[in-house]
């Protein structure tokens, strides 16, 4: 037997065929939806997440120019931005937010799937690092930050002349990879794979 | 004949003397703390959830009033400085005709931090209380308070990107206002309440009738 994660409804726990998708009578919430494959896709897109990562953090984001100055800005500039006066505290949590929690998240899923693509025994706690991985999922707004620039570029587009530099699209790229990579992911079949591997 | 309202009795895992968790779905007798397979910590339907919800809505509302009051970011240009609120900087986005925009940051900075209030509330007191509106549209109601919630943020970045890209010292200078904090923290204990509410107390209400 299973319990539905949302309402609660006791359902016969049946092994799900590949490409299909099991979801609750009642809520409708899926609940199992194995896709050949996922594992090791959810591992590329995850390395190819921090790769783009690591460029986005370091190449300049925008530049801005005016009057023959020009200002470039990378993602490191913006998360200091708050670092001086009262609003430091929020240094902190832009970098969490845009950077730090991705990152770890990313880490965190490879280190989980990663044994179990290669159908490898899962690694020592493998169940807390996806527990982990699971809970960062609202608090990774890479996406929202995304839309952010962009309303900031409407907001200076009066003041100088504003363009984005190869970190931006870095980042674009990283949000679909995201994305992509979430949708693949199955959180009860990830759990039962790694409760059948352990025991096995 | 429709059967939209009423979905045909299923049994749950608390009817069975059961305790399902929320991870994983797999269900523990009563006497587990723990899930066996995820490690997460299992609990029953009980008052102090729905408490940790209310006191992390209230927390949210309370640090909402100063974001609005005070000024979110400060523009020096040329000599004279401006400060501008949340609802300031939507007047003046509009006065530069970009309505576009205006609208985008009105609705993640107003629209939605209240809306939000309001349907955690409702959420909350409808679980005791008996509605109109059915299990499945609270369902969704829920769903979309907890996809939509961390889209609010998008000021804060907006703050952000403004005070580190323009610090012409000739031009023009943004810093970041005070009420950039009170936002932000907002928009996290507003998530913190969304994240702490049980969605099967919900669906507990079509049981007990």
């Amino acid at each position: 037997m299973i319990a539905c994660p949302a309402c609660d409804a006791l359902l016969v726990d049946r092994d799900v065929a590949m490409g299909d998708t099991a979801s609750c009578p009642r809520c409708g919430t899926v609940i199992e939806a194995p896709r050949p494959l996922a594992m090791t896709r959810i591992i590329m897109l995850a390395l190819a997440a921090l790769i783009l990562m690591i460029a986005a953090v370091f190449f300049p984001f925008l530049e801005l120019g005016a009057a023959g100055m020009v200002r470039r800005s990378s993602l490191l500039d913006t998360v200091m931005a708050f670092a001086t006066g009262l609003t430091a505290p929020l240094t902190i949590a832009m970098a969490a937010l845009i950077v730090i929690l991705p990152v770890t998240r990313f880490l965190a899923l490879l280190y989980v799937l990663g044994p179990m693509a290669f159908g490898w025994r899962p690694a020592r706690h493998a169940a807390s690092a996806f527990r982990l991985a699971e809970a960062l999922r609202p608090w990774a707004m890479a996406e929202v930050f995304i839309v952010g620039v962009a309303v900031a570029l409407v907001k200076v587009a009066g003041l100088a002349h504003v363009s984005l530099g190869p970190a931006f699209w870095a980042f674009v790229a990283l949000v679909i990879v995201t994305v992509l990579k979430d949708n693949f992911m199955s959180r009860v079949t990830v759990w039962k794979t790694l409760d059948a591997r352990r025991t096995s | 004949m429709e059967n939209a309202g009423r979905p045909p009795h299923i049994l749950t895992a608390r009817d069975a003397g059961l305790v399902g968790c929320t991870q994983c779905g797999k269900v523990h007798l009563p006497s587990a703390a723990v899930c066996g397979r995820c490690g997460a910590a299992l609990h029953a339907r009980d008052i102090a959830n729905l408490q940790k919800v209310w006191a992390w809505l209230i927390a949210g509302i309370v640090v909402y009033i100063p974001a609005n009051l005070y000024p979110m970011l400060a523009t020096a240009s040329l000599g004279h400085t401006t400060e501008n609120t949340i609802l300031g900087g939507v007047v003046e986005l509009m006065h530069h005709g970009s309505y576009g925009v205006a609208a985008i940051v009105f609705v993640a900075s107003i629209i939605i931090p209240v809306a939000k209030f309001i349907a955690i509330a409702f959420l909350g007191l409808t679980t005791t209380r008996r509605v109109r509106m059915s299990a499945h549209h609270r369902h969704l109601l829920f769903e979309v308070v907890e996809f939509i919630g961390r889209w609010s943020m998008i000021d804060v970045f907006v703050v952000a990107i403004l005070s580190s890209l323009v610090r012409l010292d000739f031009a023009a200078t943004i810093t970041p206002g005070i009420a950039a904090i009170s936002f932000a923290l907002s928009v996290a204990f507003t998530m913190m309440a969304a994240l702490s509410f049980d969605e099967r107390l919900i669906w507990d209400a079509l049981e007990d009738e």
